[in-house]
C-alpha cells in the first residue's frame, strides 16, 4: 500500500538530513566562528607597519650648509663677474644593503661685504673671528670660509688654514687669477675639503654613529675603542664627582667642589646644553679602598697600579656610589683617589710600564678615577688627621678632559699648517658642538629605527600583545609636537608609535634641508616616544597566557561541537562520491 | 639636637586633656582649632654647636630589661648645616647624596622609615625608647608646595623601596591613610594641614639582612669603624626584637632658629635573649651579644658614647659589677624619671685597654633570682586580639592599661583597618571599669572598597589604675579570586593600632639642649610634667573565607559538558532521517502488540508501520550506532 512513497519518502528524509548537517556546519563557519574569533580577540591597533620597514633601510641625506666668502684680492674682476652664486658637491658612502649616507654640502660663494673686509684688517685672527661674530652669529651646523689672498697679513709663517673658535675659518689661497672660474672654484673645492671635514663630520664619524647597523667587523680596533668609550645618546646625564678618602682617620681631605664645579664643568655643560640637560652633584665616600693592592716599587720608593690591574679597582668602588635616586639618567662616575699614608705616593702605570703624567684613567661609559698624592714631605711628627686642601685646578683639569672624551668629543687632528684657536673658557667650540650634534643626530635616528624595527617584529611575532590606542584618532602630525609633549602619560603605546614614526621622518627631512637643530630635536623626540612605546607596560598585559591553558579552555567545547559536524559532513561527502561513480557506472 | 620641641601631638593631647571631660563628641572641632593655633608656637631650638658644615654623632645604649634580656639602641645622628627646601644642594659630605636628593625631589617635609621584625613586649620589657610596629612602618610629611600628595608619595614610596631593598612599592591607596590627630611633624614646621601626611604599614615585611646593608651604608663610616662594626647581621637577627629606622626632619641651625638645618637619625634597637640562652645566668658582654668587640670610634664623628643603664645599681651595690670601670656617671631624664647613666666615652683614648678594644661586660653578683617575681607593668600598654568565631563576623578588641597608681592620661588611639574587614561603627564600644567611656575626639574615615582602608582615631581619657577595652565588630568582604596572595590561607595582616600617650612624669624633667645624649630626645617634652611615647600593638591574623581556586576551570568545564550534551542531542534530531522500512516478520515486539490488539480486537500491526531507523548523516557519538 505505501510501496510508492517509500524511497520518496526516504529520499526526502535523507536530503533534509543532510540539509540540515549542512546548514549546521555553515551556521557554525558562517556566525560561529567569526563570533568566537571577534570576542576572544586581542585588541591590536594598527600601526604604521609599512613606514617603519622603510625605515630598515637608512639612506641619510645629510646636508651641510657651507659658504665660502672670497676677499679682496682673491679673484680677479672677470672672475668675481662670474663667480656662480651656489654649488653644491656630494659623496655618497655605502656601508652595506641597507645603510649608507650621503654628505650633500651646500656650497654658497660670494664676496666679502665691507665691513667683513674691515674686521679682516684686525691685526690677529682672534679679533677678526669675534668681530664677525658680532657680524653674523652662523646657524648650527653651518661652515663660513673665508678665503684669502696669499698676501694677508693675518697669516704667520707656514700656516694656511686658522680654524676659529665659532663657526668660521681662514683660508689662505692663491687664486690663479687668469683661469676660468669653474676652474678655480673646481680646485678650491677638493682643497677646502678637509678643512670643511674637520669642521663639520667626517665619513668615520658618521660610520661610526651608525655603527649598531653595520658589522663590528667593519671597524679597526681604535675606531672600536672610540665608539665604546662614549656614552650612549641620551636626553639628560648626571654628573657625580666623588671624593674617596680610604683613610678618614689620619687624611682631612677637603674639597671646594661646587666652586670648582662652577668655574670649570659648568659653563662647559652649559655649551652642551643643546645636547643633554646635565646635573651636577657630589659626595665624599670614607673608607672607600680600591680593590687591588698596589706593587711598591723599591727604586722609586712609589707604589704601582698596573693598567691590567685597573679594571678591579672599579668594582668594589661601585657598590659605595650609589644610583641616582631622583633621576633615570645614565650616571657619569668622576672618582677622586687620595690614597692611604703607607700606601702613597703611588702612581698608574700604563702597558709599556711608563707612568701615567695625569696619574687617571676613565673607563667607558662609566665615568673617570684620578689619584691625587699627598705630599707628606715634612709632616711626619704632624698629628694626625693631616688637614689636607685638595688643588681643584689640577682635578677638574683631568675630568673636564675626560668628560670631553665620554661624551664623544675626541681630539681633532689636522695637518701641521692648520692653526685651531683654543675654545677658552667654555672648553669647546661652535664647530665641536656641531660636530657632537650631527654625530648624535645620527645616533639618535639609528637607536630609533632599530628599537621601531624591533617593536614591529616583536609584535608580530607574538600575536598575544594587546596595543593600545588610548585615542586612535590622534595620530601625531608633524605640527603637534609641542602639544604633545605635555601630555605625555597619557598616551598609548599606538600614539608613541606614530609618533616616534612621524618624528623621524621630521628628522630626516630636517637633515636633508641641513637644519641641524631642528634635526636633533625631532630625533630626540623620536627617542622618547620609541622608548616610551617599546617599555609601555601595556605591551606586557596579556604576554604570558600560555597555549596549554587555551586548549584547556577550548576544548571540553570545542571538541564535542566539532566532531559530530565533521563527521556527518565527511559522510555526506563520501556518499556524493559513491553515488557519482555508481552513476558513472551506470 | 633639642632644647623643646615641637611634637605637635603633645600640645594637642594637652589640650585634650583640658577639655577633655567636659567636651562631648558633638563640639569636638571647637576642641581642635584652639590647638593647633597652640601648636604653632611649638617650635624646636636646635643645638647651634659648630657653625659651619655637617656634623656626625653616635651612641649605643645599653639597657637591661626587667625579664632579664639585654635591649641594645644605636643611635646615629648626621646633620647637614643646609636648607634642603630653599637652595639647591648638590654637594654633600656627611649625609648620604641619594637621601639628600629624594628629599629634594619629592618636597618631603619629614620622613619616618621603620623595618622591625619581632614585637616589643611592652608588658615585660617595659617601656620602649623608640617603638615600631612589626613589618615596614612609612609616614611623611610633605611640603605645602606639593601639588599631588599621593603621587608623590607613590613615587617615593617606590624609591625607597629600591634604597632600602624592601617591598615598600606595594604601599598603595589600599593601605595609605592621613591621619589627623596621632602622627604631627616632629620637626622644625610651619604646616599642619593633615592632607600633607601620608601614614602606611606593611605588616607582611620581613625584614632581614638586605635592609641592614642599605641602611648601613648612610651611615659616614659605613660599617668599617665606630659603632656600627657591632652590626653584623647573624647576630642582629638571632634576637628577639630587631628594628631599625631612618628619621629626616628640619631642625633649628642656629640657637635663635635664623637656618635651617636638616638631621637624618638612624637608629637600631635591638633585644638579646641572653637570659634564657645563657642558661639563667644575668652576665652579658659586648662580645657575647656582637661577637666582636669595639676597636675604635668612627673618626668622623664628634661625639661617640656607650650609655649603660645601671639604675638598678642605686639601691644594691653589690648586685653586679660593670668592666671596665669608668667613673662617667649621668643622670639622664628619661620617661619622666632621672636614670643613671654609666658613660664611656669612646673619643677617650683611656676607655680602650691595653690591646686596643672594648668590650663591656656585666658581671652579676646576686644571687639569680633576687629579684624573683613578676616585673611591675609598665604605667601605660595595650594589646589586641579578634574575637568571634566563623568566616563571616568578628570583633577586634585593643584592651588598654593605665597602671598609674593615682593619675589619668589622655591616649590617642588610631586604627587602620583594610576594606576587606567592613567595620561596623555602630558596634564600637569603649568601657573602662564596666562603664562607657566617651571619647573626647573622635575621626572615623570610612573605607573604600578596593581603594582606601578604614580609618579610626580617637582620644580616649584613661582613668587611674584601669583597664579599657575598646571593641569594634567587623564584617569580612569576599574577594575577587585574583585579589587573593599567593597563600590566602596564611591569612591577612591588619597593621597594629597606635597608641600616642602623653604620660604624667614621676619627676618633673625638662630635656637638657646641647649635650642630652640622643635617646632623651626622641620624642623631647616641652614642658616637664609629662612625657610623650608611641606605642604599637600586635599587629592581627585574620582569616578570610578562601574559595576553591580551580573553581573557574571547573565551572568552565561543567558549562562546556551541558552545552556539548544539549547540543548534541539538538544535532541529532535535526540530522537524523527518518524512513519508513518494511520489517518482513517483525520484531518481538510487533508480535507481542499484534497479541494485545488480537485481544482487544483492534486491526493487528501490519509490516509497514512507520519505524526509527539508523539516520543517513553520521550521528552525535553519545547516541551512538542503533543499529
Amino acid at each position: 500500500m505505501a510501496a510508492p512513497v517509500k524511497p520518496s519518502l526516504a529520499a526526502v528524509e535523507v536530503t533534509r538530513g543532510k540539509r540540515a548537517a549542512i546548514s549546521i556546519a555553515l551556521i557554525s563557519a558562517v556566525l560561529g566562528l567569526p563570533l568566537w574569533w571577534k570576542t576572544t580577540e586581542t585588541y591590536r591597533a594598527a600601526l604604521p607597519y609599512s613606514e617603519i620597514s622603510q625605515l630598515d633601510t637608512l639612506q641619510l641625506q645629510l646636508t651641510v650648509p657651507v659658504e665660502i666668502i672670497f676677499t679682496k684680492g682673491t679673484l680677479s674682476v672677470e672672475q668675481q663677474r662670474k663667480l656662480p652664486s651656489s654649488g653644491s658637491k656630494d659623496k655618497e658612502v655605502l656601508l652595506n644593503s641597507h645603510t649608507g649616507f650621503n654628505c650633500h654640502y651646500v656650497i654658497k660663494y660670494r664676496i666679502a661685504s665691507i665691513g667683513e673686509e674691515e674686521t679682516l684688517a684686525l691685526p690677529t685672527f682672534k679679533d677678526a673671528d669675534e668681530a664677525l661674530q658680532q657680524l653674523d652669529k652662523g646657524d648650527l651646523g653651518s661652515v663660513s670660509l673665508y678665503i684669502l689672498a696669499e698676501t694677508s697679513a693675518l697669516f704667520t709663517e707656514g700656516i694656511h688654514v686658522y680654524i676659529g673658535k665659532y663657526r668660521r675659518a681662514f683660508v689662505k689661497y692663491a687664486v690663479d687669477q687668469t683661469d676660468r672660474i669653474e676652474n678655480v672654484l673646481r680646485t678650491l673645492n677638493t682643497k677646502v675639503q678637509s678643512v670643511i671635514q674637520t669642521m663639520s663630520f667626517n665619513e668615520k664619524a658618521v660610520t661610526a654613529a651608525l655603527s649598531d647597523r653595520i658589522p663590528i667587523t667593519h671597524f679597526n680596533i681604535e675606531d672600536l675603542e672610540n665608539i665604546r668609550r662614549a656614552f650612549k645618546s641620551s636626553p639628560g646625564y648626571d654628573l657625580t664627582f666623588s671624593l674617596l678618602n680610604p683613610d678618614p682617620k689620619s687624611l682631612d681631605l677637603n674639597w671646594n667642589i661646587s666652586s670648582a664645579s662652577e668655574q670649570y664643568i659648568q659653563p662647559f655643560l652649559d655649551k652642551l646644553s643643546p645636547v643633554a640637560n646635565f646635573s651636577v652633584d657630589s659626595q665624599i665616600l670614607f673608607y672607600a679602598v680600591l680593590g687591588v693592592t698596589p706593587r711598591f716599587e723599591k727604586s722609586t720608593s712609589s707604589y704601582i697600579l698596573n693598567a691590567n690591574n685597573l679594571p678591579h679597582v672599579i668594582n668594589p668602588v661601585e657598590a659605595r656610589l650609589g644610583s641616582s635616586a631622583a633621576s633615570l639618567y645614565p650616571v657619569l662616575n668622576f672618582l677622586l683617589y687620595v690614597p692611604e699614608y703607607f700606601h702613597s705616593p703611588l702612581h698608574i702605570q700604563d702597558k709599556d710600564g711608563k707612568r701615567v703624567p695625569t696619574n687617571a684613567f676613565h673607563s667607558p661609559r662609566w665615568g673617570g678615577i684620578m689619584v691625587y698624592n699627598v705630599d707628606y714631605n715634612g709632616q711626619e711628627d704632624q698629628e694626625f688627621p693631616i688637614h689636607i686642601d685638595i688643588n681643584m685646578v689640577q682635578v677638574m683639569e683631568v675630568f673636564l678632559t675626560q668628560l670631553r672624551l665620554l661624551m664623544g668629543i675626541s681630539k681633532v687632528y689636522v695637518p701641521d699648517k692648520y692653526v685651531l684657536e683654543n675654545p677658552g673658557t667654555d672648553g669647546l667650540t661652535d664647530w665641536e658642538l656641531d660636530k657632537l650634534l650631527w654625530s648624535r643626530t645620527v645616533e639618535n635616528i639609528v637607536t630609533v629605527t632599530t628599537t621601531l624595527t624591533s617593536l614591529a617584529q616583536l609584535l608580530d611575532q607574538i600575536g598575544n600583545i594587546v596595543i593600545n590606542d588610548n585615542v586612535a584618532s590622534e595620530v601625531a602630525l608633524p605640527g603637534s609636537n609641542s602639544s604633545r609633549s605635555h601630555c605625555g602619560d597619557s598616551q598609548g603605546a599606538q600614539e608613541e608609535v606614530y609618533h616616534a614614526v612621524s618624528s623621524i621622518q621630521i628628522a630626516l627631512s630636517e637633515l636633508d634641508a641641513g637644519r641641524l637643530e631642528y634635526a636633533f630635536q625631532a630625533s630626540k623626540t623620536a627617542i622618547s616616544s620609541s622608548e616610551k612605546a617599546f617599555f609601555d607596560p601595556s605591551l606586557l598585559h596579556l604576554l604570558y597566557f600560555p597555549d596549554d591553558q587555551k586548549f584547556a579552555i577550548y576544548i571540553p567545547l570545542f571538541l564535542p561541537m566539532a566532531v559530530p559536524i565533521i563527521l556527518s559532513l565527511l559522510k555526506i561527502f563520501k556518499e556524493s562520491r559513491s553515488k557519482k561513480e555508481a552513476n558513472k557506472i551506470e | 639636637m633639642f632644647t623643646s620641641l615641637s611634637s605637635h601631638a603633645i600640645g594637642q593631647l594637652a589640650c585634650w586633656l583640658e577639655g577633655g571631660g567636659s567636651l562631648s563628641q558633638g563640639n569636638m572641632a571647637a576642641t581642635v582649632l584652639p590647638c593647633l593655633l597652640l601648636l604653632s608656637v611649638g617650635w624646636i631650638v636646635g643645638d647651634a654647636a659648630q657653625g659651619g658644615g655637617d656634623t656626625f654623632r653616635e651612641e649605643l645604649l645599653l639597657t637591661p630589661l626587667r625579664s632579664g634580656d639585654i635591649a641594645a639602641t644605636f643611635q646615629f645622628r648626621t646633620r647637614l648645616d643646609s636648607d634642603l627646601r630653599r637652595e639647591k644642594v648638590s654637594h654633600y659630605r656627611l649625609f648620604p647624596k641619594v637621601l639628600g636628593q629624594v628629599i629634594s625631589k619629592y618636597s618631603v617635609q619629614e620622613l619616618h622609615l621603620s623595618f622591625t621584625q619581632g614585637f616589643w613586649r611592652t608588658r615585660s620589657w617595659g617601656q620602649p625608647l623608640l617603638q615600631a610596629p612589626t613589618g615596614a612602618e612609612l609616614w611623611v610629611w610633605f611640603q605645602d608646595s606639593v601639588a599631588d600628595v599621593n603621587k608623590s608619595w607613590k613615587e617615593l614610596s617606590n624609591i625607597l623601596s629600591g634604597i632600602f631593598c624592601a617591598s615598600l612599592n606595594f604601599i598603595e591607596s589600599t593601605n595609605t591613610v592621613a591621619p589627623t590627630a596621632s602622627f604631627k611633624p616632629q620637626g622644625l614646621v610651619n604646616v599642619t594641614n593633615h592632607s600633607l601626611l601620608r601614614y602606611a604599614t606593611l605588616p607582611r615585611e620581613v625584614v632581614c639582612t638586605e635592609n641592614l646593608t642599605p641602611w648601613k651604608k648612610l651611615l659616614p663610616c659605613g660599617s668599617k669603624a665606630g659603632l656600627a662594626s657591632l652590626l653584623k647581621a647573624e647576630r642582629l637577627y638571632h634576637s628577639s626584637y630587631h628594628s631599625q629606622s631612618v628619621h629626616i626632619r628640619p631642625i633649628c641651625g642656629n640657637a635663635d632658629c635664623t637656618q635651617v638645618s636638616w638631621e637624618l637619625r638612624q637608629v637600631l634597637t635591638v633585644v638579646f635573649d641572653l637570659y634564657s640562652s645563657g642558661m639563667g645566668k644575668r652576665d652579658w658582654s659586648l662580645f657575647k651579644m656582637f661577637s666582636r668587640t669595639i676597636t675604635e670610634p668612627c673618626p668622623l664623628a664628634s661625639e661617640s658614647k656607650i650609655y649603660l643603664d645601671t639604675s638598678g645599681s642605686e639601691k644594691d651595690d653589690d648586685l653586679f659589677e660593670v668592666s671596665p670601670f669608668t667613673a662617667h656617671e649621668s643622670l639622664v631624664p628619661v620617661h619622666g624619671d632621672k636614670k643613671l647613666y654609666t658613660v664611656y666615652d669612646l673619643l677617650e683614648q683611656s676607655v680602650f685597654n691595653t690591646s686596643r678594644n672594648l668590650n663591656i661586660a656585666l658581671k652579676w653578683k646576686g644571687s639569680p633570682s633576687s629579684d624573683a617575681g613578676p616585673p611591675l607593668p609598665p604605667v601605660c600598654h595595650a594589646e589586641r586580639y579578634v574575637s568571634g568565631y566563623g568566616l563571616q563576623t568578628g570583633v577586634i578588641n585593643t584592651m588598654i592599661y593605665n597602671n598609674h597608681p593615682y593619675r589619668a592620661f589622655p591616649v590617642m588611639l588610631m586604627e587602620t583597618v583594610p576594606w576587606y574587614l567592613r567595620l561596623y561603627v555602630h558596634t564600637l564600644s569603649i568601657t573602662t571599669k564596666g562603664k562607657e567611656n566617651k571619647p573626647s575626639y573622635i575621626h572615623y574615615q570610612p573605607a573604600k572598597d578596593r581603594r582606601r582602608p578604614h580609618l579610626l582615631e580617637m582620644l580616649i581619657q584613661l582613668p587611674p589604675n584601669s583597664v579599657t577595652k575598646v571593641s569594634i565588630e567587623f564584617e569580612r568582604a569576599l574577594l575577587k579570586w585574583t585579589e587573593y596572595p599567593p597563600d590566602p590561607n596564611h591569612g591577612f595582616y591588619i597593621s597594629p593600632s597606635v597608641l600616642s600617650v602623653l604620660i604624667p612624669s614621676v619627676t618633673s624633667t625638662k630635656t637638657e639642649m646641647e649635650d642630652s645624649p640622643l635617646f632623651a630626645t626622641i620624642f623631647p617634652s616641652s614642658d616637664g610634667s609629662s612625657y610623650f611615647i608611641r606605642l604599637y600593638t600586635e599587629p592581627l591574623l585574620v582569616n578570610l573565607p578562601t574559595p576553591d581556586f580551580s573553581m573557574p576551570y571547573n565551572v568552565i568545564c561543567l558549562t562546556c559538558t551541558v552545552v556539548a550534551v544539549g547540543y548534541g542531542s539538538f544535532y541529532n534530531l535535526l540530522t537524523r532521517t527518518f524512513q519508513v522500512e518494511d520489517r518482513k516478520g517483525g520484531g518481538i515486539v510487533k508480535k507481542l502488540a499484534n497479541i494485545i490488539r488480537r485481544i482487544r480486537g483492534v486491526p493487528l500491526l501490519d509490516a509497514g508501520s512507520l519505524q526509527r531507523r539508523k539516520g543517513h548523516a553520521a550521528e552525535a557519538p553519545q547516541i551512538g550506532a542503533m543499529e
